[in-house]
Formats: structure tokens, C-alpha cells, sequence
């Protein structure tokens, strides 16, 4: 089957790499990947700040680029999510609302992709690594696909999973929060990444971009030697 | 009256730049966390008892004004009072003046936020009336001059240590036993009991068929507050009402699972009206204060209104990473967290910082822990558009306008990779601009060549290798 991909802003210009696992875990999966060209932002950014307003003509064009695709896949469970939400931003007599509805539905996050509409959960990947996983708030929480996300870690060889003691709290990102209030977003961040290094594990591994950034980024300045990866770098293995 | 608003920002970096407190408060909150998922996960029907309470706090809400005329009715056949107070101005006032016309001196007080909302005992203050705090951590909090961190717990943010400093510098007697430290307190406190002309108490839900106020409680400080002295006067808000003695009972499945991992409390008391002839214990007058402060507004607000089915447990509180990182004190209201970062700014007095909405990481924890069914992340998000409504958001709008353009956007893209791919001048230049201060505790990647332009290449490389697994 043929699906294209939703690539956020996120990972167009700095997080490349999980565009690239994303890719290879959908030819993995049998599926072929489509870029439509012209994706911008969906808009998540301006929507937390309670711009709907400014939301709605991205909306539009996103709906546009994608009203063709037999599915959309995306790496990220708030950008799919902000997706989902699309519909409901139009008023109930607006003709658009439908045609958000009709891409919303068929638009899915990764790893619910594949366990959901694939009924996949074996890609026969290999991950060598003694991991936590950061169920991140968006795609667990909001989006509710934090199941496919553990039931596909689970039948990756090699891996082995490590609990982290707090494992439904939030990284601290959320969008502009980490700009606005940076003091208190370093306070949980910094918890999550305490967290992380007494679970032992050699990484983390999320679904969620902004997630994995903030992590990842924090990590780095504190010089610790844990990876971050994103959900589809583990699946797509050496497959890249 | 005008005052410079509350900055939640700058209130909660101070908090944060106290490392004692945090660390106390971490401890805190997770000694909570143990005790409510212990009790959640030992009780599988929770999932029905939410949804009870939820249709019973709806039905409630749904048919207020009706419910409160039932009440009043009911209290007052039960030989209490009932008082309206629009503001919580007002509402302090109307209770100074019971108890100065009656010639009080002493009272003792219940736990109550809806005191705290009235700012109620600077006003007894005021009038010459000591009003003493009987819930071990609120007297806490009133021996250290400080306003309570937690709707639930007030002392939450104080160690064991420092309440042990405090007592003896305040009784000159101390310890850091904790059941001695109790002991110590109780000594004080068992002397107001019995002195006090008055007993003020909360309430967390009144039955409008039968007149009751029912309030819960581990201490027994309430009850005695309610029944010992000859004057009780009982404080409310006026979405704590509900129909029936049934419809209370499906409230008290899940306040104290969700407050405290509790089944029930140690103390679950029915104050029904004042003495009655032939009787011989209980307070002869008994009134019962409603306080509106904003509330209707926001019951006539269908986008808002659920936040009224607010029991007041303090679950959003525990889970909400914001609150347990920055504490209660740096929202600068009575009411913090998730639940005070929704109704503090729709209240007529101490609104707090208008941008409180936006200190959100949209996480959802709160919702997921509210078993009133409240969807905090939605109300926030309406507040945050109605506060957007009124102000530029210059970034916002320079990004949103760049992402209806490819072109723009990806032009701006590039110019950002050829300046500074890591945005290190931007923090050197400007440690203290908001992107400066976001890098401080983080190494940026860069922004890297865009995926866009990597695709093509990667795909076809795929196709080979995908042809030559095949």
C-alpha cells in the first residue's frame, strides 16, 4: 500500500534522521512512502497559545496537500493529534469540516500505523540496548496510541526495556511552555533525565520529536553517554 | 483597587532557585503518589465511580439555583441560617459581624479554602477576633505567617524539621518525633477548643433535601470546631451542593480515594442545623455561608462551566509536573495547580497572573487524574484563547504567516542554518532572552539539511535494498 508522509517542522530541519527511519520502517512494513511537497507546520505551535485563528489556514493546506492520500503517516503523536483536532476548529455547518473529519481520520502516528491499521507488531528489527521508554504525554495521554508504541518495543530482538520510576510524567517541553517559562521547564527536564539515569538504561527511546529534542538536548549538555532515539530509529534498526 | 497582576513567571524561577523547598516538596508529592495509586488500583470499579460522580455533579450543576433554594429551606427548618455573599469581600464581613454582634473573641477554624478565598482571618483580625487554625498543617501555616501551598495539604512545602524549629521557637518546647510533635500541638489547641465562642469549618459537600454540611477530615479538628463551640458557622462555595444523602454518597466514592488513597476518612462528619430543644450538645446558632465570587459567571459559561464539578481533591495538583516542580506559593492564589490555573482567573477577587493558563505543558496528566471528569487541558486552552484574543502574539503570528508559505518557511530555515545552526550567538548575545534562557540547560543539535531533500535519494536507495532482500 502506498502512504504519505507527514513530516513535522520538527523533523524536517532537525531531526532529519527520524524522516529517514520513518521511511525505512514503512518499506520495512511493505508500505510505500509518499512525500507530498510544500509541508510546512501543522500549526501546533500557534494552537497552544490558543491561536486557533492561525491555525485554521494551515489547516487548510494541510488538509489539501493530503485529501488524496490513502493514509498518512507521521513520526509524532502531538502533530497528529493537532491533526485529529483539525475538525473540530470549523464550525459544525462549515462544508471544510468534513474534509478535515476525512483526512483526520486516515491520519496516523507511527507506531499506531502500524499496530492499528497495519496490525503489525513484528518488523523483525533489532535493537541491541537496554532502554527506558518516555511514553511521551501527547502520544500517550492525548492521542491514546502509547500501547502500539510498547507493544511493537516489544518484539524488537535485542532490546530489553528498563521501567523509569516516574514513567507518565512529562519531559517539561510543551511547546512555547519551554520558552516562556525555561526555569521551570530545566526543573522537569532535569527530573526526567534523573530519572533516566538510575533506571541504568543506555537510552531512551519516545515517539514524540519535541520529547526526544528536549531530552536529547539536555542530556547533551550534562555530557551524559545515553542515546536518545526516536521510536523509528529502534524499528528501522540497521535498515538505514 | 488596582494591583500590579501576579508574574508567575518570575514567581515560580525564585521558587525553583530554592533547592531546600523543592527537595521537601518533591518528597512531599511523592509520598502522595504512592498513597493514590495504591488506592486507585486496589478499587477496579473506579472507572464507574467517576462516571457516577460525574452525572451527579452535572445533574447538580445543571439545576443550581433550584438545589440552593432546597438547602436554604432545609438548613433553615433545622434551625440554622443561611447567607449569601456575592464577592468574598463581603462574605468576610458578613462573618466578622455574627461574631463581633454576638461579642466573640475566640474561634477556632476547620481547614477551609473558602476562608482562605475570603482572606477571612485578616478581617477577624481586624475586629479584634482571634481566629486560631485547628488542622494540624493550616496551624502550621498560621504560627509561620505564611498562606497554605496544597488545597489539601496546606503545610506540604514544610519539613518535619522546620516545623520542629518553629515550635520551639513558638512554645519553647519541641521535638522531631512526629507523634510528639502533634502531641505538642494538641496541648495548644485542646485549651482554644474548649475557650473558643465560635467554630468556624469548610464544607465539602451540602445535601440541600436534608440541610446537611458534610465535611471530611483525618484530624477530628473539624468536628470539634463544628460541635463544641456555641456558634458554628459553616463556609461554602456555591457549586458544593448536591440533591440528596444518595447523591453525596456517589461524591464520597471518590473524594477520598482521589484525595488522599483513602476509602473514607478517618473522620466523616454530618452537621445538620444547630441545637435542638431537649438536646443537649451541639452549637446553638448555626449559619452556613454561600459565597458566589465569580461563580455564577462561570456556571452561565457553558465552554467553562465543568470546572464547577471541582470536588476539591487536589488529584491535579499531585500529578501536574508544573505544581511539583514550582510548589503552590508561586501562583501567587488561593487555588494553584491544574484546577487554580482554571478558576483562579475567572474569580472576582485575587485572579493571580493572567497568563497563568499558558504555564501548561498540555501534558494531561490532570485530566487523566480528575475523577470529576474535568478536562483541564481544554478549559486552559479556552482561557489561553481568550486571553489571546486581546494581545499581539508577534512570534506566533511571524511563525503561523512563515508556515503558509514553503517557500518563506524553508527560506527561513536556511537563513537560521547559515547564521547559526546551533543558535549559539543568539544565547551568547542574549543569555537572558527566552531563547537564551531555554539553551542554558540544553546543547541545541543545529538545524540539520532538511529531510525534504534527503528523500528522494533514500527512497530509491530503499527500493534497491528492499529489491535485493527480495
Amino acid at each position: 500500500m502506498e502512504a504519505f508522509l507527514f513530516i513535522p517542522c520538527l523533523v524536517e530541519h532537525v531531526l532529519p534522521q527520524v524522516g529517514e527511519a520513518t521511511t525505512a520502517v514503512l518499506v520495512r512494513a511493505g508500505v510505500t512512502p509518499t512525500l507530498p511537497k510544500g509541508q510546512t507546520c501543522c500549526g501546533q505551535f500557534a494552537y497552544k497559545r490558543g491561536r486557533a485563528d492561525l491555525v485554521r489556514p494551515l489547516a487548510r493546506r494541510f488538509v489539501e496537500l493530503f485529501q488524496d492520500a490513502p493514509a498518512v503517516v507521521c513520526p509524532s503523536g502531538s502533530c497528529t493529534a493537532m491533526v485529529r483536532r483539525y475538525p473540530s476548529l470549523f464550525a459544525e455547518d462549515d462544508p471544510f469540516r468534513e474534509q478535515a473529519e476525512e483526512v483526520a481520520a486516515k491520519t496516523f502516528e507511527l507506531g499506531q500505523f502500524l499496530v492499528e491499521r497495519l496490525g503489525m507488531v513484528d518488523l523483525g528489527a533489532r535493537c541491541d540496548l537496554t532502554a527506558a521508554l518516555h511514553g511521551s504525554c501527547q502520544t500517550t495521554r492525548v492521542l491514546g496510541a502509547g500501547s502500539a508504541t510498547e507493544a511493537l518495543l516489544a518484539k524488537v530482538a535485542g532490546l530489553t526495556l528498563v521501567p523509569l520510576a516516574r514513567p507518565e510524567r512529562c519531559c517539561g517541553f510543551g511547546g512555547a511552555f519551554s520558552i516562556d517559562y525555561p526555569e521551570a521547564s530545566e526543573a522537569i527536564v532535569s527530573e526526567k533525565i534523573d530519572d533516566i539515569v538510575v533506571s541504568g538504561a543506555d537510552a531512551v527511546i519516545t515517539a514524540e520529536p519535541s520529547c526526544l529534542l528536549n531530552i536529547a538536548s539536555a542530556m547533551a549538555k550534562r555530557d551524559l553517554p545515553i542515546k536518545a532515539l526516536h521510536l523509528a530509529e529502534v524499528l528501522a534498526g540497521e535498515g538505514i | 483597587m488596582t494591583k500590579t497582576a501576579h508574574d508567575f513567571a518570575k514567581a515560580s524561577a525564585k521558587a525553583l532557585g530554592d533547592r531546600q523547598s523543592r527537595a521537601i516538596l518533591h518528597k512531599a508529592i511523592g509520598h502522595i503518589r504512592v498513597l493514590r495509586q495504591r488506592s486507585v488500583n486496589a478499587m477496579p470499579d473506579f472507572p464507574e465511580r467517576q462516571a457516577r460522580a460525574v452525572a451527579v455533579r452535572d445533574k447538580t450543576l445543571a439545576k443550581l439555583p433550584e438545589l440552593l433554594e432546597t438547602l436554604e429551606a432545609s438548613v433553615t427548618a433545622a434551625g440554622g441560617r443561611v447567607h449569601y455573599a456575592e464577592t468574598a469581600e463581603t462574605a468576610a464581613t458578613l462573618v466578622a459581624g455574627i461574631l463581633s454582634e454576638r461579642g466573640a473573641k475566640l474561634v477556632v477554624k476547620g481547614k477551609s479554602m473558602v476562608s482562605e478565598e475570603m482572606g477571612l482571618n485578616e478581617v477577624l483580625e481586624a475586629v479584634g477576633i482571634e481566629a486560631v487554625e485547628t488542622d494540624l498543617g493550616e496551624y502550621i501555616i498560621q504560627l509561620a505567617g505564611q498562606r497554605p501551598s496544597h488545597i489539601l495539604a496546606p503545610a506540604l512545602h514544610v519539613s518535619k524539621e522546620q516545623v520542629s524549629d518553629l515550635f520551639a521557637r513558638k512554645f519553647g518546647r519541641t521535638s522531631t518525633d512526629i507523634p510528639e510533635m502533634t502531641r505538642i500541638a494538641r496541648d495548644s489547641l485542646r485549651q482554644k477548643f474548649l475557650a473558643a465562642d465560635a467554630g468556624i469549618t469548610g464544607c465539602n459537600i451540602a445535601i440541600a433535601e436534608t440541610g446537611t454540611v458534610t465535611v471530611l477530615e483525618n484530624e477530628g479538628n473539624i468536628r470539634l470546631s463544628g460541635s463544641c463551640p456555641p456558634i458554628h458557622i459553616a463556609l461554602m462555595t456555591l457549586e458544593k451542593v448536591v440533591e440528596t444523602l444518595a447523591d453525596a454518597a456517589v461524591v464520597l466514592d471518590i473524594l477520598p480515594p482521589a484525595a488522599t488513597g483513602q476509602t473514607l476518612p478517618v473522620h466523616l462528619s454530618f452537621f445538620t442545623g444547630a441545637r435542638r430543644e431537649g438536646e443537649r450538645d451541639g452549637p446553638k446558632e448555626m449559619h452556613l455561608v454561600i459565597l458566589d465570587n465569580g461563580r455564577s459567571d462561570i456556571l452561565a459559561d457553558p465552554k467553562l462551566r465543568s470546572i464547577l464539578r471541582c470536588i476539591r481533591c487536589g488529584a491535579c495538583l499531585n500529578v501536574c509536573p508544573v505544581y511539583q516542580s514550582v510548589g503552590g506559593h508561586a501562583y501567587g492564589t488561593v487555588y494553584p495547580g491544574p484546577m487554580g490555573s482554571v478558576i483562579s482567573p475567572l474569580l472576582n477577587d485575587n485572579p493571580g497572573d493572567p497568563r497563568q493558563p499558558f504555564a501548561c505543558t498540555h501534558c494531561a496528566a490532570c485530566s487523566e487524574a480528575c475523577p470529576a471528569g474535568i478536562d483541564h487541558p481544554a478549559l486552559l486552552q479556552e482561557l489561553r484563547r481568550r486571553v489571546s484574543e486581546t494581545e499581539t502574539d508577534l512570534p506566533v503570528a511571524a511563525f503561523s504567516l512563515l508556515a503558509r508559505h514553503p517557500l518563506l518557511f524553508g527560506g527561513a530555515a536556511a537563513v537560521g542554518r547559515l547564521l547559526d545552526p546551533k543558535l549559539r550567538e543568539v544565547a551568547a548575545v542574549a543569555p537572558d532572552a527566552p531563547v537564551g534562557r531555554f539553551l542554558r540547560c540544553r546543547e541545541f543539535p543545529g538545524l540539520a539539511r532538511p529531510f525534504s531533500r534527503r528523500f528522494k535519494a533514500l527512497a530509491r536507495r530503499l527500493k534497491r535494498l528492499q529489491g535485493g532482500r527480495a
